[in-house]
């Protein structure tokens, strides 16, 4: 937790020196620390909704159980959607490192629609759940099954709408090779969703669960 | 206000003072496929019967290899400040002992 | 961000996204991003719930002076208990400290701001929002009733069918908000924006027990979301967490609420700590003793603070080995705070003590923290414990660690860092009724509690019988709470007397206490830029040290004026961060979203609107108001030195796109 010491720049913005940004006291940008420190935090908010499930994964009373319900192959497809939209993000980024600001766009756009795709996916298979008796009321495990999944939705969705945001913004040819940071923090934030739900999906439905 | 947004030109001199060039894409798409490999591994599970404490532990492992994975190269923990990797670490641990011990009080890995 | 703007308005600002001009009157208040006017908003407002909850106590003591009280009903007395505590911990406490926090650490660490100015405001205006949403229960006629732990299933729609505990949940998600993201930004401007050489062991204890603070916060928050979120789905969208007919289990309530709870109770302290471990090196003349100490027995506490928890549930049948296993760790954590506690007092041993009001509250929070800790200990065993639980003896013992370590050490900080806010100091007299009467009036409310709780009183009941014995102590508790009332009434008139007389008096001079710590570089009252230039810090306790070196002999002596030591803030060069109007209109909208979620969801189109046209206003506002004052925005015209359009380090507000929505 202790961070580094170093410290090469003075904080006033007195200098031109400071008034950069760069020689901040780590040495790192303040607003991808800030992303970095926030998806610390976040750790601790997946952690809690995903106990939440695990201890109430065999509460389902007379409703459907998570093992009877869950269809392993398709969420497998959905979960790699997901991955693979990790793939064009940071393809988006290293396209606009390049200055590459074409195919940049072609890779948010392509993020987003994956993103998009694995939102489908996750409404689909929420409708199927619900016509087949599990609703958000049946059981402690339902409850609590549609809010750590709904949650992490909630994330990608906004991930979603950051990265068009970023499209919008590189439409307007505002989104430039100096900006390619912003495309960097949100791709971090995209990834950890990302990495959420390949813990999700591995221990929530991968792990055999308790069947009726 | 950050670095690489005020002075890129600064900023990539400080990656490359730091000895690290982000890879090339050819790299991530290996990563990609990497990746993919595990998850077709850890689906595959599904479809195979094993014992639990087998199964489990595997699953485990390849989970906690993916999530590192793609931790280390998307997020760019690898080549990154590792001041970065401590935040993340910490919550993940914090988050990995409190919330295993609330499940212990649970009694969860007795039932599991 | 400054290129957003930048290359969306290559010709300046356009349309709405101007930043506010104003530097005066109440525009420059909702607009500011100066972390010392954050600070005073953050004081104020915390002083008014402070007020809020003052007369909810009152009210509490007036039921209870007698027995049979007929002052409140039944229901009405659990509402007032409930929102009293709600608001002493969340609205008075926690904002008292982010008040300081705001006002000192930048100064402390030598920086002009905090790293990201506008979501600083932000924090403070949800902050604010979430406040006066949680009060708004009372207007409604439906304040919360479910005590400040809001044990779930208790405060399901069962049994508490009206709308109070969803005021409380939304408020306190709307409360917890804030505190991430200031959480977020102090972090960040500790680590980024020290002064050149300050390392992390140079920097202020008040400073370090900050940083522990914010990120006990960033952990802890996240907890206390996921429980008011599932509260909060139980009682309106019909989710089973906390519903036993269903097979939920009410623990889950307990863990999470106590997860976030028990770090939550270092979080209210803390500060305090860090304010005392700087009045008590100057008022003794002496350094901090074990100063490493300090800083790692509080960075313990931030720690093991995450391993006690269940110590609030020992009668909630969690099994033997939890209560065995939480007990050992409870114990654990009275040794981090028995070392600050003696270092305290060997920082006054041999000491040229002068008891000035700030080292008199000081005095006052060594001496009643001890108590509250070891009251607190006694609750580690389990077996006494089970004795203690919900009787009034828990009252008087979190009464000592709260009112007695957290308060009194905010009063301390008061007294002692007026005259670096306002440029002059209160008056000594009245400070001197204030603390008196208050610890007088504080020990005879709470000590008496201890007793009537080892004879069996049970906390939160609204009435007692005559004939049980608890007639006397009740009655001297409730004088005592008067009387701790009168001396924050007297804590009011001094300030508004010592206001009044700083009029006509001499300034108070630009170091009144011969202090240490690097904030009194700067002149009382702290000018806006805060510095003129770069402190080039050396050693902890900087500005002590260089206005004091050593003789042959090795005798300390003043080798130098606080005139010749601090900058005289004639600096007029420096761009600061231009104000937004966007924190308080994101704010606004938050409230809205939450009436939409306990009334109708059509609530929430006012409330998203207002809350994306801010997000959106924030990320397009130009980075800077080029026709302000030091403005630069690449006009070139300037005469001065300092390159145009390079100033924007502090304009830190720097905000990205993607944390705005999520944070």
């Amino acid at each position: 937790m202790r961070p580094p010491r170093p410290l090469r720049r003075p904080p006033l913005a007195d200098t031109a020196a400071v008034s950069h940004g760069h020689g901040t006291g780590t040495g790192l940008s303040d607003n991808k620390l800030l992303m970095w420190v926030f998806l610390g935090s976040e750790c601790l908010l997946f952690g809690g909704l995903i106990s939440t499930y695990l201890i109430y994964r065999s509460r389902f009373g007379d409703g459907p159980a998570p093992g009877d319900i869950f269809d392993i192959p398709f969420t497998s497809v959905s979960s790699f959607v997901l991955l693979m939209s990790s793939l064009t993000m940071v393809l988006a980024l290293s396209a606009l490192q390049r200055g590459d600001i074409r195919n940049n766009r072609i890779w948010l756009l392509t993020t987003a629609l994956l993103g998009s795709l694995f939102i489908g996916g996750q409404v689909y298979e929420f409708t199927t759940f619900v016509r087949e008796g599990l609703g958000y009321s049946t059981s402690p495990f339902s409850s609590a099954f549609f809010t750590l999944t709904g949650f992490h939705g909630v994330h990608v969705s906004l991930g979603i709408l950051m990265l068009m945001s970023l499209l919008i913004s590189s439409l307007r040819g505002t989104l430039t090779t100096e900006r390619s940071e912003t495309v960097e923090i949100v791709g971090l934030y995209w990834h950890f969703v990302d990495v959420v739900w390949i813990f999700i999906f591995t221990v929530i439905y991968l792990v055999p669960s308790p069947t009726s | 206000m950050s670095t690489a947004t005020e002075s890129p030109v600064e900023s990539h001199e400080a990656a490359h003072e730091e000895g690290h060039d982000h890879p090339s894409d050819r790299r991530y798409i290996q990563v990609a496929v990497i990746l993919a490999i595990v998850t077709a591994l850890e689906v595959g599970t599904y479809f195979v019967h094993m014992p639990g404490e087998v199964l489990i532990p595997m699953l485990m492992a390849m989970m906690i290899y993916k999530f590192f994975y793609v931790a280390a190269w998307f997020m760019h923990l690898r080549f990154d400040s590792p001041l970065f990797t401590k935040f993340f670490v910490s919550g993940l641990v914090l988050a990995t002992i409190v919330y295993g011990i609330t499940l212990t009080v649970f009694e969860f890995w007795h039932k599991g | 961000m400054s290129d957003v703007t930048e290359l969306e308005t290559p010709g300046g600002s356009i349309g709405v996204y101007t930043r506010p001009k104003a530097n005066t009157g109440w525009r420059d208040w909702i607009t500011t991003v100066d972390h010392k006017k954050i600070g005073i908003l953050y004081g104020a407002t915390a002083m008014f719930f402070f007020a809020i909850g003052g007369l909810e106590a009152l009210l509490i003591r007036l039921q209870l002076a007698t027995p049979d009280g007929t002052v409140l009903g039944a229901d009405t007395y659990n509402r007032v208990f409930t929102m009293h505590g709600v608001t002493m911990v969340f609205l008075v406490i926690m904002p008292l400290a982010a008040a300081f926090a705001n006002y000192l650490l930048p100064l402390q660490i030598g920086a002009r701001d905090v790293a990201f100015p506008r979501m600083n405001a932000l924090s403070f205006w949800i902050f604010l929002a979430g406040g006066l949403f949680l009060n708004m229960a009372w207007i409604v006629g439906d304040a919360p009733d479910g005590g400040w732990f809001a044990y779930a299933p208790n405060t399901g729609m069962i049994f508490s069918p009206g709308k109070g505990m969803d005021y409380y949940a939304i408020g306190l998600q709307i409360t917890g908000i804030a505190s991430l993201i200031s959480a977020m930004n102090l972090i960040v401007t500790v680590l980024n924006m020290r002064a050149p050489g300050m390392t992390l062991f140079k920097m202020p204890v008040f400073t370090w027990m900050i940083l522990v603070v914010q990120f006990l916060l960033l952990f802890a928050v996240p907890v206390i979301t996921v429980a008011l979120f599932l509260l909060l789905f139980d009682r309106n969208f019909g989710a089973n967490f906390f519903n036993p007919e269903m097979g939920a289990d009410p623990l889950l309530w307990q863990h999470l609420f106590w997860i976030f709870g028990h770090p939550e109770v270092y979080i209210l302290i803390l500060p305090s700590f860090g304010i005392i471990s700087e009045v008590i090196p100057t008022f003794s003349r002496k350094p901090l003793f074990g100063y490493p100490f300090m800083v790692f027995s509080g960075i313990a506490i931030g720690f093991m603070g995450w391993g006690v928890w269940a110590h609030h549930m020992f009668v909630s049948g969690i099994g033997p080995i939890s209560v065995a296993a939480f007990s050992v760790s409870t114990m654990f954590i009275a040794v981090p705070t028995g070392v600050k506690i003696l270092n305290w007092l060997a920082t006054m041993w041999g000491g040229r003590i002068r008891f000035n009001t700030p080292m008199l509250f000081a005095s006052g929070v060594v001496s009643m923290f001890t108590i509250g800790g070891l009251s607190g200990v006694t609750h580690s065993l389990a077996p006494a414990d089970t004795q203690q639980t919900d009787t009034y003896y828990i009252v008087a013992h979190f009464h000592y660690v709260i009112f007695g370590g957290a308060l009194l050490g905010i009063f301390a900080g008061f007294y002692f860092w007026w005259p670096k806010v306002f440029g002059h100091l209160l008056d000594e007299k009245w400070g001197k009724w204030n603390f008196w009467l208050m610890i007088v009036g504080f020990n005879m409310t709470f000590g008496p509690m201890h007793i009537l709780g080892l004879q069996g009183m049970s906390r939160r009941i609204d009435s007692y019988s005559p004939g049980f014995g608890f007639e006397f102590w009740n009655m001297f508790a409730s004088i005592g709470a008067f009387i701790i009332a009168v001396g924050v009434v007297v804590f009011m008139v001094n300030v508004v007397i010592s206001a009044r007389r700083a009029r006509t008096a001499p300034p108070v001079g630009l170091d009144p206490w011969d202090a240490r710590s690097p904030e009194w570089f700067s002149p009382n009252p702290t000018p806006a830029h805060n510095f003129d230039e770069d402190i080039q810090i050396n050693s902890l306790d900087e500005f002590w040290h260089r206005k004091y070196g050593e003789d042959e002999d090795g005798r300390v002596v003043r080798v130098a004026t606080a005139e010749e030591v601090c900058q005289d803030g004639s600096a007029t060069d420096t761009h600061l961060p231009s104000p937004s109007y966007w924190p308080v209109v994101l704010a606004a909208g938050l409230p809205f979203v939450g009436f939409g979620l306990m009334y109708t969801l059509w609530f929430c189109v006012p409330g998203g609107a207002l809350v994306l046209m801010a997000i959106y206003g924030w990320i397009f506002e130009p980075v800077d108001d080029p026709d302000g004052p030091h403005g630069h925005g690449g006009h070139g015209d300037e005469p001065t030195e300092d390159p145009p359009s390079e100033e924007r380090a502090d304009d830190a507000s720097a905000e990205t796109t993607e944390e705005a929505p999520v944070g």
